[in-house]
């Protein structure tokens, strides 16, 4: 049987020179330490709400992110890459959120999965105790819509980062270093 | 038991209570007055013997505010539903936590939400509601947040 891929496969950056006795590839070290970076993404044990169920589905047999290098969710934010906000973020839950990204070891992304995520979804007007949107709180790299979204759009979401990553326009890695006060 | 029976057991220890039957189980209205030693027949009553609160809520229907307990017997499988008006000026009920311990935290939740104050309860204090927010009643349906809040 003959399959035809239609995804626009991007394998190792760089270019192969074939020479007598071997070859040599020509690449720049931003693009290798990228390519690297994107296919090792450990997402944070983090769900406050329905979107996490949708997130642990994604995790598990039957979508498998590990496919794609998310390869273990990790309930420490010392040895994660990538927080999944799945859920609701309330003002309470706020300054903990923001703990957790700021003891992420950079460089670190943000993935805002759902409605709440996003803006507070169902829950923005008439609401005291909900935040309008993560990114209030720290900032975003890839939105997912949906309420709760279906687990390929978690998986799109997640190539998406690494897209981003690979092609060096996550925040994080156009971030402007501060200047040094004096 | 089933409803008809509670229905004439209830009636014998309360006379003024009235019933809403209709739904799965008995819903009896009382008077805030005649909860406290009511809602220790209720746990003591031999053949009654609800010894479970399993929910412990408040309803704002802007007119008044409803207390609701729902009660259980693990003894007897049977359930009741009471419901207590209370004055939405001065909502005031006597605790039920040395009945039901459970009830403890049920009410400090109906305290900081409804503002309910709860007579002689032993620790009434805000439970989930950060510091600040005693007095502000977040569950009312005519609580007003500026800073938080987006009115549609």
């Amino acid at each position: 049987m003959d399959i035809k891929s239609n995804i626009e496969k991007k394998d190792f950056p760089g270019q192969i020179h074939e020479a007598p006795g071997g070859g040599i590839v020509l690449s720049k070290l931003d693009e290798i330490i990228n390519w690297a970076r994107s296919n090792s993404l450990w997402p944070l044990t983090f769900a406050t709400s329905c979107c996490g169920i949708e997130m642990m589905s994604v995790a598990a047999a039957k979508y498998d992110f590990s496919r794609f290098g998310f390869e273990v969710a990790r309930a420490s934010p010392r040895q994660a890459d990538v927080i999944i906000i799945a859920g609701t973020i309330v003002n309470k839950m706020a300054p903990v959120l923001k703990r957790l990204y700021d003891q992420m070891a950079d460089p670190k992304y943000v993935i805002a999965m759902g409605a709440c995520a996003i803006s507070g979804g169902p829950f923005f007007y008439n609401t005291y105790s909900v935040v309008k949107g993560a990114d209030h709180i720290i900032p975003v790299d890839v939105y997912v819509a949906g309420c709760p979204p279906r687990p390929e759009a978690l998986l799109n979401a997640l190539i998406t980062l690494q897209q981003k990553i690979k092609s060096g326009l996550t925040r994080e890695q156009i971030k402007v270093p501060k200047p040094e006060h004096k | 038991m089933r409803n008809e029976e509670l229905k004439i057991k209830i009636t014998e220890l309360l006379p003024m209570a009235s019933f809403e039957e209709g739904g799965e189980w008995l819903n009896i209205n009382l008077d805030a007055n005649d909860w406290l030693p009511f809602a220790r027949q209720m746990r003591n009553n031999e053949a009654l013997f609800f010894d479970y609160l399993f929910c412990l809520t408040c309803i704002d229907w802007k007119a008044h505010l409803t207390m609701v307990y729902h009660l259980s017997s693990t003894k007897y499988r049977h359930n009741v539903v009471v419901k207590i008006k209370l004055d939405r000026a001065k909502p005031e009920i006597e605790t039920v936590s040395r009945i039901w311990k459970t009830a403890e935290f049920h009410e400090r939740e109906v305290y900081e939400m409804f503002g309910v104050n709860f007579l002689n309860h032993p620790d009434l204090r805000l439970l989930i509601l950060p510091d600040g927010w005693e007095g502000k009643n977040p569950m009312l349906k005519d609580f007003e947040d500026p800073i938080n809040m987006i009115r549609l």
